[in-house]
């Protein structure tokens, strides 16, 4: 049931990102997770002391003490300089991470669909819808019989994935044409909300080249769990030669993509 | 009618019936609060089994057992009774038996009223099981999420529109009465600061319900508008107004949070000071840190919407007062610490859970910490990181709580000592298996797992499985529950004094256990 080979490349915590802006949220998240444990460790330490040592059975005759202005006020204080050291890295980075650059280089408009994404490349007229791959939408039939442990990325593949450029400047615009969405993408430290009728901005900026999986992350219905998000980062060169080739498809099929 | 006039009719109930029907048309606190906690007990298990579904199919990943829009629906049902027909009537319940014998008052201040709130619940929840037998029936989530409800042409929520209206009904008349019974039937004597602090969180709760519900009980009335008279106050033409619906349903969902704690809070702080025997430390404190809590708590619903796009200087606000609220929690369990630092502790099965409330607690608390961060929140939002830290604070916080407090006033309520032995496995068992359950979601989180979904990517299966097989021992352990409370309840087991613990202060210990159908007769004012 639980096999030990798969625990090799198991993920524990947030992945570390390529991009800077992940990488500030991924400090921040490490900085906060350290402190609130050393908090935990703490409370926890002093309560199993309590218990160890203060318990009816061997009471140790020190004085009892029920009501103590001075020590509350310690622990009033304490905390609210231990959240100071929260506030300001996180008051940063969320100023970091919602100024946008100067200007986009690239805009992308993401809508979701119940239960899909279209992504339309802004500046060239030109896009796409972006499904749960088809065999992966066969496996995870009920009754299909299929063993899903078989299947790579499993529920984490699409048939069209959004490709983009390096080292470029992308706006997201998102929206929705049905119900509230949400486009995830751990590894690129993005989510927004798509709401339909009101257009939410969110930018990145990529500099590895790769593949980065994601989810819907807002319960939008029955298949919510069936529209992930894929991202293939490629250069810029690469980038031009899958454009050519994807709108001469588009032209060849005559299939519109709106 | 005169008040003689309702004592009158109140005496003739009482006489002329027996058996069942004396209990079932009573309008008796203590039966009343009896009935709430039976009611909370078997909803215990209804909102359980749910839980029990929801974990076996995500045992391993692919869909084997019910379809996704079933899971939504079972999910969605889990959590609504769970709020609504576990916690909130146990806390209902605990106030009814017990606000009385504390504050030394003959009955609750509106007893007409408080027999009609609880006859109210069993009604709704009709309605909410209804809902599911209707073929519209939706499953669009347990937060309603628009404009999804009214896509999926949930002509079926017509049951769960009823459904809240009536808990509104219940639980705002429950919130008046217990307001009133504590400002106004407190024995000769009683100030307002020598009550137990179970009587003042249960005071702040009132007001925050009294203006929590009205904000559910209006935005439902308007979402029914747009749903079946084609109203548009969310909807078309201008759509993007369903962001404001989360505003609204968030203006109430976060108070709610509070109204299911805080009551809890109150029940620890009667419990950690009898096994230390020493008084609560800083008592003027916690009452304080209790309303700073209440008060807080209508300033920070953002913070479970910052994804929607909201400008930078909100975010910022609602930030720096969510993390706020961790500084009077902060000062409420340093109490309690300070209250068994040098006492003279003993460790029976309600301390047991209540250091484990401590505890646990303080895990979900730090986790909370970690979501009011709004830059990193972006990153956790939505995923399994979410569900472990409202799990921690809600199981292992407010049903712990509400287990110590069953264990503690047990044998009053029912002359009978529970079995201790029992009671301990039923604590050792549920605090391995509920950290086994609920420990790994954490992780899950981290590593990238939505919440709500009825099948996951193959990454996540082995904390999942662990996830699991603990929820699965979860719930069985449960059944120790109830057997040990039948057990007290069918009179097994040895008599209980009146002052069921050496250390125990209170009103309600001076009574003998239990205590005779009309306590303090004569109130005097």
């Amino acid at each position: 049931m639980l096999p030990l080979v798969a625990m090799a490349d198991y993920e524990l915590n947030l992945s570390r990102g390529v991009m800077s802006v992940k990488q500030e949220i991924y400090d921040l998240h490490l900085l906060a997770f350290i402190l609130v444990s050393g908090i935990g460790l703490i409370v926890f330490g002093l309560m199993i002391w309590s218990i160890i040592y203060h318990r009816k059975s061997r009471v140790d005759g020190e004085p009892h003490f029920h009501r103590d202005r001075k020590s509350e006020a310690i622990w009033t204080i304490i905390p609210i300089i231990i959240l100071l050291s929260f506030v300001a890295p996180a008051t940063r980075v969320l100023i970091f991470q919602e100024s946008s650059p100067q200007e986009a280089e690239m805009t992308i408009k993401v809508t979701g669909y119940q239960w899909r994404w279209h992504y339309q490349y802004e500046e060239e007229a030109f896009g796409f819808f972006s499904s749960l791959a088809p065999e992966h939408d066969a496996a995870r039939q009920k009754d299909s019989n299929i063993d899903v442990s078989s299947i790579e990325n499993y529920l984490l593949e699409v048939d069209n994935p959004l490709v983009v450029p390096i080292n470029t400047r992308i706006q997201f615009i998102y929206t929705s044409n049905d119900v509230i969405h949400a486009w995830w993408v751990p590894g690129l430290g993005v989510k927004h909300n798509a709401v339909p009728g009101f257009v939410n901005i969110g930018w990145t900026n990529i500099s590895e080249p790769g593949i980065y999986r994601g989810q819907c992350a807002e319960l939008c219905g029955r298949d919510h769990a069936f529209m992930p998000v894929v991202v293939k980062a490629v250069t810029q060169s690469e980038f031009n030669k899958w454009l050519t080739m994807k709108k001469h498809e588009q032209s060849e099929t005559g299939f519109e993509n709106k | 009618m005169s008040d003689a006039a309702i004592k009158h009719v109140d005496r003739d109930i009482e006489k002329h019936s027996t058996g069942m029907r004396r209990k079932l048309f009573t309008t008796n606190h203590k039966v009343i609060g009896a009935l709430y906690l039976c009611f909370a007990l078997m909803m215990f298990f209804v909102g359980g089994a749910m839980a029990m579904i929801i974990r076996a199919e995500l045992f391993s990943p692919g869909v084997q057992y019910i379809e996704p829009n079933v899971f939504n629906s079972v999910t969605n049902l889990h959590a609504l009774v769970m709020v609504f027909g576990v916690v909130s009537p146990a806390i209902v319940g605990f106030a009814n038996w017990l606000l009385p014998m504390m504050i030394g008052a003959p009955n609750m201040a509106l007893p007409k009223i408080n027999a009609l709130s609880f006859w109210i619940l069993p009604i709704a929840f009709l309605f909410v099981f209804l809902e599911q037998l209707s073929p519209l029936a939706g499953g669009a989530g347990n937060l309603s999420i628009y404009p999804l409800t009214v896509l999926q042409g949930d002509k079926g929520s017509l049951y769960i529109f009823i459904a809240i209206y009536l808990l509104c009904l219940s639980y705002l008349a429950s919130a008046i009465n217990i307001s009133l019974t504590i400002l106004y039937a407190r024995t000769k004597g009683m100030g307002l600061l020598d009550m137990p602090m179970f009587a003042w969180t249960w005071l702040i709760t009132a007001f925050l319900l009294i203006a929590a519900i009205p904000v559910l009980l209006g935005f439902v009335t308007v979402l029914m508008a747009d749903i079946f008279y084609g109203t548009s106050f969310f909807g078309e033409p201008s759509p993007g107004i369903s962001a404001q619906f989360s505003n609204v349903f968030w203006f109430f969902g976060h108070p709610e949070v509070y109204i299911l704690i805080l009551p809890t809070f109150g029940i620890i702080s009667q419990v950690i000071p009898t096994f230390t025997r020493r008084p609560l430390f800083g008592y003027v404190s916690m009452v304080f840190a209790a309303a700073a809590i209440a008060i807080l708590s209508y300033l920070v619903w953002l913070h479970h919407m910052f994804m929607i796009g909201r400008p930078q200087g909100e975010s910022l606000l609602v930030m720096y007062a969510t993390m706020l609220i961790a500084v009077p929690i902060g000062l409420k369990v340093f109490n309690w610490l300070a209250t068994m630092w040098h006492s003279e502790m003993t460790f029976e099965a309600p301390m047991l859970f209540a250091i484990a409330f401590l505890m646990l607690f303080t895990i979900g608390g730090c986790s909370g910490l970690l979501l009011g961060m709004v830059p990193v929140d972006f990153q956790y939002k939505h995923t399994y990181f979410v569900v472990a830290h409202f799990h921690y604070v809600l199981v292992s916080g407010a049903i712990f709580a509400l287990m110590a407090g069953v264990y503690y006033w047990l044998p009053k309520w029912t002359g009978y000592m529970y079995d201790e032995k029992l009671a301990r496995l039923h604590f050792w068992l549920s605090i391995i298996s509920v950290n086994l359950l609920f420990f790994p979601q954490h992780f899950l989180g981290f590593a990238g797992m939505p919440r709500r979904v009825p099948d996951y990517s193959t990454q996540f299966s082995e904390w999942n499985a662990l996830s699991s097989i603990g929820g699965f021992a979860f719930g069985i352990t449960q059944l120790l529950l109830l057997w040990t409370v039948l057990k007290c309840v069918l009179g097994k087991g040895q008599r209980a004094a009146p002052q069921v613990w050496e250390g125990a202060r209170g009103l309600e210990w001076t009574l003998p256990s239990p205590p005779s159908h009309d306590s303090f007769k004569s109130q005097s004012q």
